[in-house]
């Protein structure tokens, strides 16, 4: 792999705090290598920004290695940037040429609202796993692991749905700023498992409920989800916690 | 919830401590437990819903509304026909109550598909406030899968169109009539004929069929998704039965006021 | 000063017996009793769950924005458990036996069988929580062997195992939150344990979102907030890693134990260059068929392929024919470096060496066209094939690996080097988890406990877990019973504000400076320091230099750092700043402890102390111990000791020849 250096255009979104109206400021920054990583780019303009006296910008990020969770950028029209089931941090500079124009975006919905610059808010996805995604049982109350033999392929299917890092990348990408994607994965990956069973029908009504509040919208089914999300988590999810709500609200007792 | 905090801590005064732990780790559960019609279909799914099983009902109505339609094409191959088939069917179709009372239902539908549809079309945009300014574009999703609002709103223009063109004059204003058999009824067929002989009909209802087309394009398969079909197996049958439902029922249509104005139905 | 608190009697009935005759509080009691856990990692949300379960008062705090971010989430791997599911002799006494030989005998044989015993429950509680781990085709949980052990003990869940663990305990917390047991502080930082009468009884925290300072009360304060390796500034680590809550108990009282001993993971990508910001592990599963060699001559710059088989040195293999590419962490980390330092580096940097699997690959393929029982195949065939099996085995560290470096490993040699990955030091606990300062407890990677000079693959989420489910819920009633008279305490008191008001002074202090050099800066001198004189080898003038060095950093930090923004507000820079300061002192008393320790043992290689052929030499008669440190005042500590008796194992010389 070759490497090269490179200047490129930022247009970037600076926002002080949820109150700010915000705007886009314009950077130019030199010297890039090919081999930094999206982020870290963003470190060196922090750094130079830091050094000239202003305020660096604020983004979220931590593991680095695509699996926390917390790093958010729409970039150039796309969460995590051009690359498929990638997340900014594992994004590199490869990716781009010198001279080329990057418009980086924070998250965009009214669920996730901005707290500076390219940070948002996402504890509504806590909330909605405080509705039902989890499994009631206490520490202790266990019988041994073995003792429920679970199909392969449905340990499998469930392993994928719970591949979600809760990005909120599939918010992010949907018209209608919808969460299904990331509820359907949890209710997904409970619903295929025996030990998921006995709150299946209330896990999920309860679910959807909580996300109707948090002010995220309906699935329309158009897939920008399934295409920005670093996990791959799979449409098909939707169309399972559909047939789960319907299941639960046709069985319901009143 | 709050009611069962109160009775919880009214339990505390009374009973036995282990007793009451059972208790509250069996009542505090957060989840709900009932949902009603009314929830159900307020819900961002039960929308949906309401747009996937009013659209299943739409589509098996355009089968139908296809299959009557078609008969005009017996006057190509029988010389002396001359719409007799098709206003038979037409006829049929318009006396039998059953298919009256029918038709109600499909009215009620098709408003409720329409209502529900601009509904959810404003719900949804409302859930953002701050735009984007580079917008996601297709990147994964297809354009008419996220237009559906805007192919909606051309179907119905044209459904105004087509309604004033043919439901209207059959149902309220009076139409031609034709006797066969000693049986009177509405020459449809030669309605067609004079409304397809002007071009800018013929185009328009090229137009709306090509918005139907994409719009079934994925409501179909939507549909299916929304109530809740997730086999690979059967997600990709419906699709590709999607996709083909969504080419060949406009194409038929279309070819109808084509076939008219170009003479070849006589 | 140390009592470990160990249980008497037989190891076996330790845990049995202290479980039995340990003091419970009454269920009306658990209601009036606060807790406050910082963290909400493995360890953390584990014990938030159980003692919200039980009925406690819990108050949760993470810096991230969702306990679902800690930094558990990125191990790999597995959990070790003894289930013996696979029949072939494992048993609680071999995975404490492992455990105990593992880290070069310098851990206590009590916690250490503790953890052994409780790793089978854990896997039950993961399972009936719905953590889904791999399975076999007849449904039942599927192992697979790890870290150089004989028996298959490991449990993954693909390889994302820590991502699922900590999903499963997440869910679980959250499940109490709901319930109103736990309430859940998010983007708070800890920067003080308050002190009242001797006991810890609560935390000064710091709210990120708008800078504002929080006092919070708890009967006892629980610290789960992971290790510090971090202070190397390129670590394996998240970037928010940090020390700076263990840092605040430790200068209020609690020794912090063995800080020298830092575990050097073998298998990562290499630094690309000075934008570095932070290093990936790639699974150490990999070694089990790649081979690792560098050229034999000095400052080869061809590319791997050009490279014939017979100027190559496979050194592992070389050196340590018994156990090859397969020999422990800590070994085959020096031995990368050893081979770098002597100018047989490869890659742009010179500092990585190849991991190869063009070997496997024809091997695999030579397998599937038997199985295939094809004759006459051409070499290309046989390549395709056996990539496809490598694929199915690998394919995401591969992919990961192309991500960040930009080369296909399945074409060319992954090009990998040791990077720092987990700090087996921590805070010193006695068997119930609790530190030297009354009522303050100390849970998973934070603590020093159960890995002695070296960790097993494996063993930290099995640890975490262990700490947060099965140990806390018991030892901490044993404390607690005795505070139930003790009335909650308002936050008014003078002991809340004295804390708050060191806070508060510190950083006004350090927004005061208003230099010119940024934090960032300080780190990253401060990690290459670290790196270079208290890493994966050590000598006395190194480390005696290093603290001149961090000592002179630190002055330097305090009155010429540049901080941006304001302290009412969200501030990263400021945070940072405050968790670089920590790390410049915890740096200095590693290398204090690492002076301290002139033997070599797990982690920690001195290079005074090794033998004619350059392995590692443990030195039992004088340092069979656990070094505690006492923060006394501005770089001044006192040793403490904490023999270490060994009465069901006898230590022996580590060999992988």
């Amino acid at each position: 792999m070759e490497h090269y250096n490179m200047s490129l255009h930022l247009k970037v979104w600076r926002q002080n705090n949820s109150r700010d109206k915000g705007h886009f400021e314009n950077y130019k920054v030199d010297g890039i290598s090919s081999e930094m990583s999206f982020l870290e780019m963003f470190d060196v303009l922090n750094e130079r920004l830091i050094t000239e006296g202003k305020e660096p910008i604020a983004f979220d990020h931590d593991c680095r290695e695509g699996i926390c969770g917390m790093c958010s950028m729409y970039i150039n029209g796309k969460p995590h940037g051009p690359w498929k089931s990638n997340t900014v941090c594992q994004l590199h500079m490869r990716a781009y040429k010198d001279g080329d124009t990057i418009v980086v975006e924070p998250w965009r919905a009214n669920a996730f609202p901005v707290i500076k610059d390219l940070m948002v808010d996402r504890s509504a996805f806590d909330r909605i796993v405080q509705a039902g995604g989890y499994i009631s049982v206490n520490t202790g109350n266990a019988v041994d692991g073995n003792s429920l033999p679970i199909e392969k392929d449905k340990a499998d299917a469930s392993f994928a749905a719970a591949m979600c890092i809760g990005c909120g990348a599939c918010v992010a990408a949907c018209k209608n700023s919808s969460a299904m994607l990331f509820l359907s994965a949890k209710v997904a990956h409970l619903a295929l498992l025996p030990q998921g069973e006995p709150e299946r029908k209330k896990r999920v009504v309860s679910m959807v409920a909580q996300m109707d509040k948090e002010g995220f919208g309906a699935c329309t089914n158009t897939g920008a989800c399934e295409a920005t999300c670093p996990k791959d988590i799979s449409l098909s999810n939707i169309a399972r916690l559909n047939q789960e709500y319907l299941i639960a609200s046709l069985t319901a007792d009143k | 919830m709050l009611i069962w905090n109160r009775a919880k801590i009214l339990y505390i005064k009374k009973i036995n401590w282990h007793l009451c732990l059972i208790f509250a780790a069996i009542s505090s559960q957060p989840i709900l437990t009932s949902m009603t019609w009314k929830q159900v279909f307020s819900s961002s799914i039960g929308r949906k819903l309401t747009m996937g099983l009013t659209g299943i009902f739409l589509i098996t109505f355009l089968i139908v509304h296809m299959g009557i339609n078609a008969c005009m094409w017996a006057a190509v191959y029988f010389k002396d026909d001359h719409g007799e088939m098709f206003n038979k069917a037409a006829n049929f179709m318009g006396s039998m109550v059953v298919i009256r009372i029918i038709e109600f239902g499909l009215f009620f539908f098709i408003f409720l598909h329409i209502i529900q549809g601009y509904m959810l079309t404003v719900y949804n945009r409302s859930k953002r406030a701050v735009g984007y300014a580079v917008d996601y574009g297709s990147k994964g999703s297809k354009w008419y899968s996220r237009s559906m609002g805007l192919l909606g709103t051309l179907i119905l223009l044209f459904l105004i169109i087509h309604w004033l063109h043919f439901w209207i004059p059959s149902r309220f204003t009076g139409v031609e009539e034709v006797e066969y058999n000693g049986v009177k009824m509405h020459n449809m067929f030669a309605l067609m004929q004079t409304t397809f002989q002007q071009l800018w009909v013929v185009i328009l209802y090229v137009l709306g069929c090509i918005s139907l087309g994409y719009h079934l394009a994925h409501g179909f398969q939507s549909a299916f998704k929304t109530i809740g079909v997730h086999n690979k197996r059967y997600q990709t049958m419906l699709t590709g039965l999607g996709y083909a439902f969504a080419i060949v029922v406009p194409f038929v249509f279309a070819m109808m006021p084509i076939t008219m104005y170009l003479g070849w139905v006589k | 000063m140390l009592d470990a608190k160990i249980p008497a009697g037989p190891l076996d009935d330790k845990w049995t017996d202290y479980k039995g005759h340990c003091k419970l509080v009454n269920p009306a009691n658990k209601r009036k009793l606060e807790i406050i856990i910082v963290g909400t990692g493995l360890a953390g949300a584990s014990a938030a769950a159980s003692l919200g379960e039980l009925g406690y008062k819990v108050k949760a705090f993470c810096f991230q924005d969702s306990p679902r971010r800690a930094h558990s989430i990125a191990a790999q791997g597995g959990i070790n458990a003894a289930k013996n599911y696979q029949n072939d002799g494992d048993s609680v006494f071999r995975l404490f036996y492992d455990t105990i030989k593992g880290g070069d005998y310098r851990a206590r044989e009590s916690n250490v069988h503790r953890l052994a015993e409780v790793s089978a429950n854990i896997i039950d509680q993961c399972v009936a929580q719905g953590v889904p781990f791999a399975r076999e085709y007849g449904g039942m949980l599927s192992n697979r062997s790890f870290g150089g052990t004989q028996v298959q003990r490991t449990f993954y869940a693909a390889g994302q195992t820590g991502q699922q663990l900590l999903i499963g305990a997440y869910q679980a917390l959250e499940r109490q939150v709901a319930l109103g047991n736990v309430k859940m502080y998010t983007r708070h930082e800890m920067l003080e344990v308050v002190m009242i009468d001797g006991k810890a009884r609560g935390i000064i925290a710091r709210n990120l979102v708008n800078g504002e300072l929080e006092k919070h009360f708890g009967h006892a304060v629980l610290l789960c907030t992971g290790g510090y390796g971090n202070v190397f500034y390129l670590s394996t680590n998240a970037m928010g890693s940090n020390v700076t809550a263990a840092w605040k108990a430790h200068k209020q009282g609690a020794a912090f134990a063995n800080p020298c001993f830092t575990q050097i993971h073998p298998t990562c990508i290499p630094v690309s260059g000075d934008h570095q910001s932070k290093l990936t592990l790639m699974s150490e599963s990999l070694r089990n068929d790649g081979r690792i060699w560098v050229p034999k001559k000095q400052g080869d710059n061809r590319k791997a392929t050009d490279i014939p088989e017979e100027e190559r040195d496979y050194y592992l293999e070389r050196r340590y024919p018994a156990f090859g590419n397969l020999v422990p962490r800590d070994v085959a980390s020096r031995a990368a470096k050893e081979r770098c330092d002597a100018g047989y580096g490869v890659g742009t940097s010179k500092q990585a060496v190849y991991l190869d699997f063009a070997a496997a690959i024809e091997r695999y393929g030579k397998t599937e066209v038997g199985k295939l029982g094809k004759d006459n195949v051409s070499q290309e065939e046989v390549i395709e094939l056996g990539k496809e099996v490598v694929k199915e085995k690998y394919g995401n560290l591969f992919d990961m690996y192309e991500k960040i470096t930009g080369e296909n490993p399945y074409e060319v040699a992954m090009r990998i080097y040791p990077a720092v990955h987990y700090t087996m030091g921590g805070l010193w606990v006695d068997y119930e988890l609790q530190t030297t300062v009354p009522g303050l407890y100390c849970l998973g990677e934070a603590n020093f406990s159960d890995h002695g000079a070296n960790r097993l693959g494996a063993s930290a989420l099995m640890q975490g877990l262990a700490d947060g489910y099965f140990v806390i819920p018991y030892t901490i009633g044993n404390y607690l019973a005795d505070e139930i008279y003790s009335k909650a305490i308002s936050t008014d008191h003078p002991g809340f504000a004295q804390a708050e008001k060191e806070v508060r002074d510190r950083i006004n202090k350090l927004m005061s400076i208003k230099g010119k050099q940024t934090v960032e800066s300080f780190h990253k001198r401060l990690g290459k320091i670290m790196w270079d004189k208290c890493g994966m080898a050590r000598n006395e003038e190194g480390l005696t230099q290093a603290i001149a060095e961090i000592q002179a950093l630190k002055k330097e930090f305090w009155s010429d750092v540049k901080i941006p923004g304001s302290i009412n507000e969200m501030n990263p820079e400021l945070d940072k700043a405050g968790r670089v300061a920590d790390f410049i002192e915890l740096g200095e008393l590693m290398c204090k402890d690492a002076l301290d320790r002139n033997e070599s043992c797990g982690g920690h290689f001195r290079e005074e102390s090794q033998t004619p052929e350059g392995e590692a030499m443990r030195d039992d008669a004088n340092y069979m111990y656990v070094s505690a440190w006492e923060f006394k005042g501005e770089s001044d500590w006192e040793l403490h000791k904490e023999p270490l008796l060994y009465d069901v194992v006898k230590p022996s010389q580590r060999n992988y020849k």
